[in-house]
Protein backbone atom coordinates (compact mmCIF):
# COMPACT_ATOMS: atom_id res chain seq x y z
CA UNK A 1 0.00 0.00 0.00
CA UNK A 2 2.70 2.45 0.78
CA UNK A 3 4.44 2.78 -2.74
CA UNK A 4 0.98 2.35 -4.49
CA UNK A 5 1.30 5.43 -6.42
CA UNK A 6 4.85 4.95 -6.81
CA UNK A 7 3.82 1.41 -7.89
CA UNK A 8 1.40 2.70 -10.46
CA UNK A 9 4.20 4.89 -12.33
CA UNK A 10 6.58 2.22 -12.37
CA UNK A 11 4.09 -0.33 -13.89
CA UNK A 12 2.87 2.18 -16.56
CA UNK A 13 6.69 3.15 -17.72
CA UNK A 14 8.06 -0.65 -17.48
CA UNK A 15 4.51 -0.74 -20.03
CA UNK A 16 5.53 2.13 -22.42
CA UNK A 17 9.31 0.83 -22.24
CA UNK A 18 8.45 -2.01 -23.77
CA UNK A 19 8.13 -0.74 -27.26
CA UNK A 20 9.38 3.28 -26.83
CA UNK A 21 12.98 4.07 -26.88
CA UNK A 22 14.64 5.37 -23.97
CA UNK A 23 14.64 8.71 -24.72
CA UNK A 24 10.82 8.90 -24.61
CA UNK A 25 10.66 7.06 -21.39
CA UNK A 26 12.73 10.09 -19.66
CA UNK A 27 10.46 12.24 -21.30
CA UNK A 28 7.33 9.79 -20.20
CA UNK A 29 8.28 9.73 -16.76
CA UNK A 30 8.24 13.51 -16.45
CA UNK A 31 5.21 13.79 -18.35
CA UNK A 32 3.21 11.38 -16.00
CA UNK A 33 4.71 13.41 -12.65
CA UNK A 34 3.43 16.89 -14.37
CA UNK A 35 0.05 15.55 -15.36
CA UNK A 36 -0.56 13.98 -11.72
CA UNK A 37 0.26 17.66 -10.78
CA UNK A 38 -1.38 19.30 -13.43
CA UNK A 39 -4.99 17.07 -11.82
CA UNK A 40 -4.49 16.92 -8.50
CA UNK A 41 -4.21 21.10 -8.57
CA UNK A 42 -7.43 21.82 -9.44
CA UNK A 43 -9.28 18.68 -8.33
CA UNK A 44 -8.02 19.84 -4.98
CA UNK A 45 -8.73 23.20 -5.34
CA UNK A 46 -12.70 22.39 -6.19
CA UNK A 47 -12.90 20.29 -3.50
CA UNK A 48 -11.37 22.70 -1.28
CA UNK A 49 -13.99 24.96 -1.95
CA UNK A 50 -16.65 22.51 -1.47
CA UNK A 51 -15.15 21.99 1.73
CA UNK A 52 -14.62 25.34 2.98
CA UNK A 53 -18.65 26.23 2.45
CA UNK A 54 -19.28 22.99 4.13
CA UNK A 55 -17.49 23.87 6.97
CA UNK A 56 -18.09 27.19 7.45
CA UNK A 57 -21.96 26.48 6.90
CA UNK A 58 -21.22 24.37 10.08
CA UNK A 59 -19.61 27.07 11.90
CA UNK A 60 -22.36 29.46 11.31
CA UNK A 61 -24.93 26.56 11.79
CA UNK A 62 -26.14 26.56 7.96
CA UNK A 63 -25.93 23.38 5.97
CA UNK A 64 -24.50 24.81 3.70
CA UNK A 65 -24.41 23.39 -0.39
CA UNK A 66 -26.77 20.44 -0.56
CA UNK A 67 -28.78 20.38 -3.70
CA UNK A 68 -26.17 19.39 -6.52
CA UNK A 69 -25.43 15.46 -5.59
CA UNK A 70 -25.06 14.00 -2.25
CA UNK A 71 -23.73 16.44 0.03
CA UNK A 72 -23.44 18.53 -2.31
CA UNK A 73 -20.40 17.29 -3.59
CA UNK A 74 -21.05 17.82 -7.14
CA UNK A 75 -21.45 21.69 -6.11
CA UNK A 76 -17.43 22.68 -7.65
CA UNK A 77 -18.59 21.18 -11.02
CA UNK A 78 -21.83 23.17 -11.14
CA UNK A 79 -19.80 26.46 -10.22
CA UNK A 80 -17.11 25.17 -13.12
CA UNK A 81 -19.94 25.31 -15.33
CA UNK A 82 -21.03 28.51 -14.09
CA UNK A 83 -17.87 30.62 -14.50
CA UNK A 84 -17.18 29.45 -17.79
CA UNK A 85 -20.37 30.20 -19.35
CA UNK A 86 -20.09 33.95 -17.29
CA UNK A 87 -19.85 37.08 -18.93
CA UNK A 88 -15.64 38.08 -19.27
CA UNK A 89 -16.33 41.83 -18.34
CA UNK A 90 -12.67 43.76 -18.76
CA UNK A 91 -13.41 47.18 -17.77
CA UNK A 92 -13.33 50.24 -20.65
CA UNK A 93 -9.94 51.82 -19.29
CA UNK A 94 -8.03 48.88 -18.36
CA UNK A 95 -4.63 47.80 -19.81
CA UNK A 96 -6.30 44.69 -21.76
CA UNK A 97 -3.42 42.47 -22.22
CA UNK A 98 -1.78 43.03 -18.87
CA UNK A 99 -5.59 42.38 -17.23
CA UNK A 100 -5.69 39.05 -19.51
CA UNK A 101 -2.41 37.71 -18.40
CA UNK A 102 -2.55 38.64 -14.69
CA UNK A 103 -4.88 35.96 -13.60
CA UNK A 104 -3.05 33.13 -15.96
CA UNK A 105 0.41 34.40 -14.25
CA UNK A 106 -0.62 33.61 -10.95
CA UNK A 107 -1.41 30.32 -11.38
CA UNK A 108 1.95 29.39 -12.55
CA UNK A 109 3.67 29.55 -9.49
CA UNK A 110 0.94 28.28 -7.46
CA UNK A 111 1.23 24.75 -9.62
CA UNK A 112 4.91 25.20 -10.05
CA UNK A 113 5.33 24.80 -5.78
CA UNK A 114 3.73 21.41 -6.30
CA UNK A 115 7.16 19.46 -7.47
CA UNK A 116 8.69 20.33 -4.64
CA UNK A 117 6.19 18.56 -2.36
CA UNK A 118 7.05 14.97 -1.01
CA UNK A 119 3.62 13.53 -1.01
CA UNK A 120 4.63 10.15 0.22
CA UNK A 121 7.64 8.09 0.44
CA UNK A 122 9.53 8.81 -3.09
CA UNK A 123 6.99 10.59 -4.58
CA UNK A 124 8.31 14.06 -4.92
CA UNK A 125 8.09 14.89 -8.18
CA UNK A 126 11.47 16.24 -8.18
CA UNK A 127 13.86 16.41 -5.28
CA UNK A 128 16.51 19.64 -5.80
CA UNK A 129 18.69 20.07 -3.15
CA UNK A 130 17.53 23.25 -3.34
CA UNK A 131 13.70 22.77 -2.73
CA UNK A 132 12.62 24.77 0.16
CA UNK A 133 14.33 28.21 -1.31
CA UNK A 134 12.71 26.95 -4.30
CA UNK A 135 9.12 26.78 -2.79
CA UNK A 136 9.52 30.02 -1.52
CA UNK A 137 11.21 32.05 -4.06
CA UNK A 138 8.65 30.37 -6.59
CA UNK A 139 5.47 31.50 -4.23
CA UNK A 140 7.54 34.90 -4.34
CA UNK A 141 6.62 35.61 -7.90
CA UNK A 142 2.88 35.74 -6.85
CA UNK A 143 3.13 39.32 -5.92
CA UNK A 144 3.86 40.44 -9.50
CA UNK A 145 1.03 38.81 -10.69
CA UNK A 146 -0.97 40.32 -7.90
CA UNK A 147 0.41 44.00 -8.96
CA UNK A 148 -0.19 43.34 -12.67
CA UNK A 149 -4.11 42.70 -12.02
CA UNK A 150 -4.63 45.30 -9.86
CA UNK A 151 -2.93 48.08 -11.93
CA UNK A 152 -4.63 47.08 -15.11
CA UNK A 153 -8.21 47.05 -13.83
CA UNK A 154 -7.31 50.41 -13.43
CA UNK A 155 -9.53 51.00 -11.03
CA UNK A 156 -8.66 52.65 -6.90
CA UNK A 157 -10.14 49.70 -5.08
CA UNK A 158 -7.83 47.08 -7.40
CA UNK A 159 -4.84 49.41 -6.64
CA UNK A 160 -5.69 49.68 -2.82
CA UNK A 161 -5.99 46.07 -3.01
CA UNK A 162 -2.74 45.61 -4.56
CA UNK A 163 -0.48 47.61 -2.20
CA UNK A 164 -1.68 46.05 0.88
CA UNK A 165 -1.46 43.17 -0.51
CA UNK A 166 2.46 43.41 -1.37
CA UNK A 167 3.02 45.23 1.66
CA UNK A 168 1.77 42.33 3.56
CA UNK A 169 3.40 39.60 1.56
CA UNK A 170 6.66 41.20 1.66
CA UNK A 171 6.64 41.60 5.51
CA UNK A 172 5.47 37.92 6.27
CA UNK A 173 7.64 36.69 4.27
CA UNK A 174 10.35 37.92 6.41
CA UNK A 175 9.68 35.65 9.74
CA UNK A 176 8.45 32.97 7.43
CA UNK A 177 11.99 31.96 5.88
CA UNK A 178 13.79 33.14 9.10
CA UNK A 179 11.45 30.91 11.37
CA UNK A 180 12.31 27.48 9.11
CA UNK A 181 15.83 28.29 9.39
CA UNK A 182 16.06 26.06 12.49
CA UNK A 183 14.52 23.27 10.91
CA UNK A 184 17.35 23.60 8.05
CA UNK A 185 20.06 24.27 10.76
CA UNK A 186 18.54 20.59 12.18
CA UNK A 187 18.87 18.69 8.43
CA UNK A 188 21.81 20.30 7.28
CA UNK A 189 19.88 20.14 3.60
CA UNK A 190 17.27 22.84 1.98
CA UNK A 191 15.95 19.19 0.00
CA UNK A 192 12.11 18.80 1.06
CA UNK A 193 12.74 14.85 1.06
CA UNK A 194 16.24 15.00 3.34
CA UNK A 195 13.91 17.41 6.05
CA UNK A 196 11.21 14.73 5.96
CA UNK A 197 13.59 11.60 5.96
CA UNK A 198 15.31 13.53 8.98
CA UNK A 199 12.22 13.22 11.15
CA UNK A 200 12.02 9.21 11.06
CA UNK A 201 13.00 8.30 14.30
CA UNK A 202 10.85 7.20 17.03
CA UNK A 203 8.64 4.61 14.74
CA UNK A 204 7.85 8.54 12.39
CA UNK A 205 7.18 10.09 15.30
CA UNK A 206 10.40 12.36 15.82
CA UNK A 207 8.40 15.60 13.88
CA UNK A 208 10.48 18.84 14.99
CA UNK A 209 7.23 20.32 16.12
CA UNK A 210 8.02 18.24 19.35
CA UNK A 211 10.75 20.42 19.98
CA UNK A 212 10.16 23.54 22.15
CA UNK A 213 11.90 25.73 19.02
CA UNK A 214 10.08 23.74 16.52
CA UNK A 215 6.97 24.30 17.89
CA UNK A 216 7.35 28.10 17.74
CA UNK A 217 8.60 28.00 14.21
CA UNK A 218 5.86 25.57 13.66
CA UNK A 219 2.77 28.16 15.14
CA UNK A 220 5.17 31.67 13.23
CA UNK A 221 5.19 29.64 9.93
CA UNK A 222 1.95 28.44 9.72
CA UNK A 223 0.79 31.64 10.60
CA UNK A 224 2.96 33.89 7.85
CA UNK A 225 1.69 31.01 6.10
CA UNK A 226 -2.00 31.76 6.49
CA UNK A 227 -0.59 35.74 5.76
CA UNK A 228 0.87 34.43 2.66
CA UNK A 229 -2.49 33.20 1.21
CA UNK A 230 -4.70 36.63 2.09
CA UNK A 231 -6.69 34.44 4.22
CA UNK A 232 -8.69 35.25 7.41
CA UNK A 233 -7.70 36.87 9.99
CA UNK A 234 -4.56 38.18 7.24
CA UNK A 235 -7.10 39.29 4.27
CA UNK A 236 -6.97 43.16 4.18
CA UNK A 237 -6.04 42.69 0.86
CA UNK A 238 -9.48 42.11 -0.31
CA UNK A 239 -11.33 43.20 2.78
CA UNK A 240 -15.06 43.09 1.50
CA UNK A 241 -16.41 45.85 3.56
CA UNK A 242 -13.52 48.64 2.65
CA UNK A 243 -12.16 47.79 -1.11
CA UNK A 244 -15.01 46.05 -2.39
CA UNK A 245 -13.28 42.70 -3.19
CA UNK A 246 -9.19 44.13 -3.75
CA UNK A 247 -7.02 43.30 -6.20
CA UNK A 248 -9.76 40.99 -7.95
CA UNK A 249 -12.17 43.80 -7.58
CA UNK A 250 -12.49 43.54 -11.83
CA UNK A 251 -12.37 40.26 -12.80
CA UNK A 252 -15.60 37.78 -13.55
CA UNK A 253 -16.14 35.03 -14.63
CA UNK A 254 -12.75 31.88 -15.40
CA UNK A 255 -10.31 35.08 -14.58
CA UNK A 256 -11.87 35.36 -11.07
CA UNK A 257 -11.97 31.60 -10.82
CA UNK A 258 -8.19 31.32 -11.83
CA UNK A 259 -7.47 33.85 -8.54
CA UNK A 260 -9.69 31.56 -6.57
CA UNK A 261 -8.58 28.41 -7.88
CA UNK A 262 -4.68 30.02 -7.12
CA UNK A 263 -5.40 31.05 -3.91
CA UNK A 264 -6.67 27.53 -2.86
CA UNK A 265 -3.78 25.62 -4.16
CA UNK A 266 -1.56 28.41 -2.34
CA UNK A 267 -3.73 27.30 0.53
CA UNK A 268 -3.02 23.48 0.52
CA UNK A 269 0.88 23.69 -0.61
CA UNK A 270 1.46 25.77 2.36
CA UNK A 271 -0.25 23.42 4.65
CA UNK A 272 1.86 20.39 2.73
CA UNK A 273 5.02 22.61 3.04
CA UNK A 274 4.20 23.13 7.21
CA UNK A 275 3.46 19.37 7.13
CA UNK A 276 6.77 18.76 5.56
CA UNK A 277 8.70 20.83 7.53
CA UNK A 278 7.42 20.30 11.10
CA UNK A 279 5.11 17.73 11.29
CA UNK A 280 7.03 14.82 9.43
CA UNK A 281 5.65 14.85 6.17
CA UNK A 282 4.93 11.54 4.86
CA UNK A 283 6.08 10.18 8.24
CA UNK A 284 4.06 8.00 10.76
CA UNK A 285 3.29 4.65 12.19
CA UNK A 286 1.14 1.88 10.91
CA UNK A 287 -0.31 3.86 7.92
CA UNK A 288 0.73 4.50 4.35
CA UNK A 289 2.83 7.46 3.78
CA UNK A 290 0.56 9.38 1.79
CA UNK A 291 -2.43 9.07 3.71
CA UNK A 292 -0.43 10.55 6.99
CA UNK A 293 0.83 13.39 4.33
CA UNK A 294 -2.82 13.99 2.95
CA UNK A 295 -4.05 14.03 6.86
CA UNK A 296 -1.63 16.37 8.62
CA UNK A 297 -1.62 18.41 5.16
CA UNK A 298 -5.99 18.43 5.53
CA UNK A 299 -5.49 19.49 9.59
CA UNK A 300 -3.74 22.25 8.54
CA UNK A 301 -6.34 23.49 6.05
CA UNK A 302 -9.42 22.67 8.42
CA UNK A 303 -7.40 25.37 10.96
CA UNK A 304 -7.11 27.53 8.29
CA UNK A 305 -11.16 27.24 7.34
CA UNK A 306 -11.41 27.29 11.17
CA UNK A 307 -9.73 30.92 11.30
CA UNK A 308 -11.98 32.08 8.94
CA UNK A 309 -15.04 31.14 10.82
CA UNK A 310 -13.87 32.46 14.05
CA UNK A 311 -11.75 35.21 13.91
CA UNK A 312 -12.32 39.26 12.50
CA UNK A 313 -10.17 40.63 10.18
CA UNK A 314 -7.03 42.57 11.62
CA UNK A 315 -6.63 45.96 11.38
CA UNK A 316 -3.22 46.96 8.66
CA UNK A 317 -1.46 48.85 11.71
CA UNK A 318 -2.12 45.71 13.42
CA UNK A 319 -1.37 43.33 10.86
CA UNK A 320 2.52 45.01 10.33
CA UNK A 321 3.46 45.23 13.24
CA UNK A 322 2.15 41.66 14.53
CA UNK A 323 5.08 41.08 11.69
CA UNK A 324 7.54 43.41 12.22
CA UNK A 325 7.26 43.78 15.76
CA UNK A 326 7.17 40.57 16.72
CA UNK A 327 6.97 37.62 14.73
CA UNK A 328 10.29 38.89 13.92
CA UNK A 329 12.15 39.56 16.92
CA UNK A 330 10.72 36.11 18.31
CA UNK A 331 12.05 34.07 14.95
CA UNK A 332 15.71 35.72 15.74
CA UNK A 333 15.48 34.31 19.10
CA UNK A 334 14.14 31.06 18.14
CA UNK A 335 17.15 30.73 15.70
CA UNK A 336 19.42 31.46 19.19
CA UNK A 337 17.95 28.92 21.10
CA UNK A 338 17.97 26.35 18.24
CA UNK A 339 21.86 26.97 17.81
CA UNK A 340 21.81 26.60 21.67
CA UNK A 341 19.62 23.11 21.37
CA UNK A 342 22.26 21.35 19.33
CA UNK A 343 25.16 22.89 21.30
CA UNK A 344 24.03 22.19 25.03
CA UNK A 345 25.09 18.22 26.35
CA UNK A 346 22.29 17.16 28.01
CA UNK A 347 18.37 16.66 27.33
CA UNK A 348 17.66 18.49 30.43
CA UNK A 349 19.88 21.15 30.17
CA UNK A 350 18.75 21.84 26.48
CA UNK A 351 14.86 21.68 27.05
CA UNK A 352 15.39 23.85 29.93
CA UNK A 353 17.23 26.19 28.81
CA UNK A 354 15.54 26.41 25.37
CA UNK A 355 12.03 26.68 27.31
CA UNK A 356 12.87 29.38 29.95
CA UNK A 357 14.23 31.66 27.04
CA UNK A 358 11.56 31.12 24.87
CA UNK A 359 9.52 31.77 27.72
CA UNK A 360 10.83 35.02 28.65
CA UNK A 361 11.70 36.32 25.55
CA UNK A 362 7.77 35.99 24.73
CA UNK A 363 7.09 37.57 27.74
CA UNK A 364 9.32 40.59 27.45
CA UNK A 365 7.78 40.79 23.17
CA UNK A 366 4.14 41.03 24.54
CA UNK A 367 4.49 43.40 27.33
CA UNK A 368 6.85 45.01 24.68
CA UNK A 369 4.07 45.16 22.42
CA UNK A 370 1.47 45.91 24.72
CA UNK A 371 -1.40 47.89 22.82
CA UNK A 372 -1.90 51.73 23.87
CA UNK A 373 -5.31 51.81 25.20
CA UNK A 374 -6.55 55.36 26.03
CA UNK A 375 -7.31 56.68 29.25
CA UNK A 376 -11.53 56.14 29.70
CA UNK A 377 -13.04 59.82 29.61
CA UNK A 378 -16.09 60.34 31.12
CA UNK A 379 -18.78 63.04 29.55
CA UNK A 380 -21.34 64.50 31.43
CA UNK A 381 -24.23 66.13 30.19
CA UNK A 382 -24.52 69.91 30.50
CA UNK A 383 -27.21 71.26 32.65
CA UNK B 1 17.84 13.61 -28.90
CA UNK B 2 17.66 14.60 -25.50
CA UNK B 3 20.94 17.07 -25.56
CA UNK B 4 19.97 18.60 -28.89
CA UNK B 5 16.75 19.40 -27.34
CA UNK B 6 18.29 20.83 -23.87
CA UNK B 7 20.40 23.11 -26.63
CA UNK B 8 17.21 24.42 -28.01
CA UNK B 9 15.41 24.95 -24.93
CA UNK B 10 18.69 26.79 -23.83
CA UNK B 11 18.55 28.84 -27.29
CA UNK B 12 14.45 29.31 -26.60
CA UNK B 13 15.67 30.88 -23.13
CA UNK B 14 18.22 32.92 -24.67
CA UNK B 15 16.26 34.74 -27.54
CA UNK B 16 12.93 34.98 -25.12
CA UNK B 17 15.29 36.79 -22.30
CA UNK B 18 16.69 39.15 -25.11
CA UNK B 19 13.72 40.11 -26.42
CA UNK B 20 11.99 40.83 -23.02
CA UNK B 21 14.97 43.02 -22.44
CA UNK B 22 14.25 44.52 -25.26
CA UNK B 23 11.29 45.35 -24.13
CA UNK B 24 12.17 47.06 -21.25
CA UNK B 25 14.23 49.53 -23.11
CA UNK B 26 11.87 49.87 -26.10
CA UNK B 27 8.54 50.00 -24.16
CA UNK B 28 6.55 53.24 -23.68
CA UNK B 29 4.46 52.58 -20.22
CA UNK B 30 6.66 52.64 -17.42
CA UNK B 31 5.01 49.53 -15.80
CA UNK B 32 5.49 47.57 -18.77
CA UNK B 33 9.06 47.92 -18.77
CA UNK B 34 9.24 46.73 -15.15
CA UNK B 35 7.45 43.77 -16.51
CA UNK B 36 8.92 42.99 -18.97
CA UNK B 37 11.97 43.36 -16.60
CA UNK B 38 10.86 40.38 -14.73
CA UNK B 39 10.39 38.65 -17.56
CA UNK B 40 14.27 38.58 -18.58
CA UNK B 41 15.29 38.27 -14.63
CA UNK B 42 13.02 35.07 -14.71
CA UNK B 43 14.75 34.11 -18.29
CA UNK B 44 18.43 34.35 -16.87
CA UNK B 45 17.34 32.06 -13.81
CA UNK B 46 16.18 29.59 -16.49
CA UNK B 47 19.77 29.87 -17.79
CA UNK B 48 21.18 29.23 -14.34
CA UNK B 49 18.82 26.20 -13.89
CA UNK B 50 20.08 24.81 -17.61
CA UNK B 51 23.70 25.08 -16.54
CA UNK B 52 22.71 23.21 -13.24
CA UNK B 53 23.38 25.94 -10.69
CA UNK B 54 20.19 25.39 -9.13
CA UNK B 55 20.79 27.43 -6.20
CA UNK B 56 22.03 30.53 -8.17
CA UNK B 57 19.01 30.15 -9.95
CA UNK B 58 16.46 29.66 -6.71
CA UNK B 59 18.23 33.14 -5.12
CA UNK B 60 17.61 34.64 -8.44
CA UNK B 61 13.92 34.75 -8.61
CA UNK B 62 14.00 35.08 -4.68
CA UNK B 63 16.13 38.05 -4.67
CA UNK B 64 15.50 40.09 -8.04
CA UNK B 65 11.36 38.98 -9.21
CA UNK B 66 10.75 38.57 -5.57
CA UNK B 67 12.42 41.19 -3.64
CA UNK B 68 13.96 43.78 -5.96
CA UNK B 69 11.29 43.73 -8.90
CA UNK B 70 8.43 44.30 -5.85
CA UNK B 71 9.39 47.13 -4.24
CA UNK B 72 10.47 49.13 -8.24
CA UNK B 73 6.84 48.43 -9.19
CA UNK B 74 5.90 49.08 -5.56
CA UNK B 75 7.62 52.59 -5.95
CA UNK B 76 6.13 53.34 -10.14
CA UNK B 77 2.68 52.44 -8.20
CA UNK B 78 3.54 55.06 -5.75
CA UNK B 79 5.14 57.90 -7.83
CA UNK B 80 2.28 60.19 -8.94
CA UNK B 81 0.67 59.35 -12.15
CA UNK B 82 3.97 57.86 -13.68
CA UNK B 83 2.12 54.39 -14.62
CA UNK B 84 -0.11 56.26 -16.41
CA UNK B 85 2.28 58.19 -19.13
CA UNK B 86 3.35 57.37 -21.78
CA UNK B 87 7.18 58.66 -21.75
CA UNK B 88 8.57 59.21 -25.60
CA UNK B 89 10.97 56.93 -26.02
CA UNK B 90 12.87 59.30 -28.37
CA UNK B 91 15.17 62.82 -28.29
CA UNK B 92 17.56 65.12 -30.32
CA UNK B 93 20.24 62.44 -28.91
CA UNK B 94 19.52 59.29 -30.43
CA UNK B 95 22.12 59.32 -33.33
CA UNK B 96 25.12 60.40 -31.26
CA UNK B 97 23.71 57.52 -28.16
CA UNK B 98 24.20 55.17 -31.18
CA UNK B 99 27.18 55.98 -32.42
CA UNK B 100 29.12 55.64 -28.75
CA UNK B 101 26.70 52.24 -28.07
CA UNK B 102 27.84 51.11 -31.67
CA UNK B 103 31.82 51.99 -31.09
CA UNK B 104 31.58 50.25 -27.16
CA UNK B 105 29.80 47.31 -28.47
CA UNK B 106 32.70 47.08 -31.76
CA UNK B 107 35.32 47.39 -29.07
CA UNK B 108 33.95 44.59 -26.40
CA UNK B 109 33.20 42.04 -28.68
CA UNK B 110 36.72 42.32 -30.28
CA UNK B 111 38.10 41.78 -27.11
CA UNK B 112 35.92 38.82 -26.60
CA UNK B 113 36.89 37.52 -30.08
CA UNK B 114 40.57 37.98 -29.47
CA UNK B 115 41.07 36.17 -26.18
CA UNK B 116 41.36 33.14 -25.47
CA UNK B 117 38.85 31.04 -23.20
CA UNK B 118 39.51 27.72 -21.47
CA UNK B 119 36.93 25.48 -21.71
CA UNK B 120 36.54 22.77 -18.96
CA UNK B 121 35.03 19.16 -20.31
CA UNK B 122 33.48 18.72 -16.62
CA UNK B 123 30.69 20.88 -15.67
CA UNK B 124 31.26 22.40 -12.01
CA UNK B 125 28.80 21.60 -9.37
CA UNK B 126 28.82 23.77 -6.78
CA UNK B 127 26.22 22.86 -4.48
CA UNK B 128 24.43 25.22 -1.46
CA UNK B 129 26.73 23.48 1.27
CA UNK B 130 29.90 24.18 -0.46
CA UNK B 131 28.87 27.79 -1.05
CA UNK B 132 27.55 28.12 2.55
CA UNK B 133 30.91 27.09 3.68
CA UNK B 134 33.13 29.15 1.63
CA UNK B 135 31.34 32.38 2.19
CA UNK B 136 31.43 31.55 5.98
CA UNK B 137 35.22 30.00 5.67
CA UNK B 138 37.45 31.39 3.27
CA UNK B 139 35.60 34.52 2.25
CA UNK B 140 33.97 35.04 5.97
CA UNK B 141 35.73 39.34 5.38
CA UNK B 142 34.33 40.29 2.56
CA UNK B 143 30.98 38.51 3.68
CA UNK B 144 30.59 40.22 6.48
CA UNK B 145 32.12 43.70 5.04
CA UNK B 146 28.90 43.21 2.70
CA UNK B 147 26.62 43.48 5.33
CA UNK B 148 27.97 46.10 7.20
CA UNK B 149 27.74 48.00 4.19
CA UNK B 150 23.78 46.74 4.07
CA UNK B 151 23.66 47.95 7.82
CA UNK B 152 24.84 51.15 7.07
CA UNK B 153 22.68 51.49 4.34
CA UNK B 154 19.37 50.52 6.05
CA UNK B 155 20.17 53.05 9.14
CA UNK B 156 20.69 55.61 6.31
CA UNK B 157 17.40 54.66 4.81
CA UNK B 158 15.78 54.91 8.14
CA UNK B 159 17.52 58.65 8.92
CA UNK B 160 16.22 59.84 5.86
CA UNK B 161 12.80 58.44 6.21
CA UNK B 162 12.33 60.01 9.20
CA UNK B 163 9.86 62.66 9.25
CA UNK B 164 11.49 65.37 11.72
Amino acid sequence: MDSLFVNLKKGLLDFLSSFLPADFVMIASALVSIIAIAILGPFTMMYLTWFERKLISRIQNRIGPNRVGIFGLLQPLADGVKMLTKEDIVPDGADKVVHFLAPVVTVIPALLVFSVVPFGRNMAAVDLNVGFLFFIAVSATTTIAIFMGSWASRNKFSLLGGMRSVAQLVSYEVPMVLSAVPVILATGSLSTVSIVEAQSGWHGLKWFVFTPWGLVAFVIFYLCGVAECNRTPFDIPEGESEIVAGFHTEYSGMKFALWYMAEFMNVFTISGLTATLFLGGYQGPFLPSWVWFFTKTYALVFVMMWFRGTLPRLRVDQLMGLAWKFFLPFTLINLFVAGLWFFLPTRGLRVGVSLALLAVSFGFLVWVNKPFVPEKRMYEFAE
Amino acid sequence: MLILASKLFIYAILFLSLVAALGVVMLPNLFHSALSLVATLIGIAALYLALQAEFIAVVQVLLYVGAVMTLIIFAIMLTHRIGDQTVPQKNQQSLPAFLALAAFVGMVSTLILQSNWPVSETVARVDALALGKALLGVYIFPFEIISVVLIAGLVGAVVIARKD
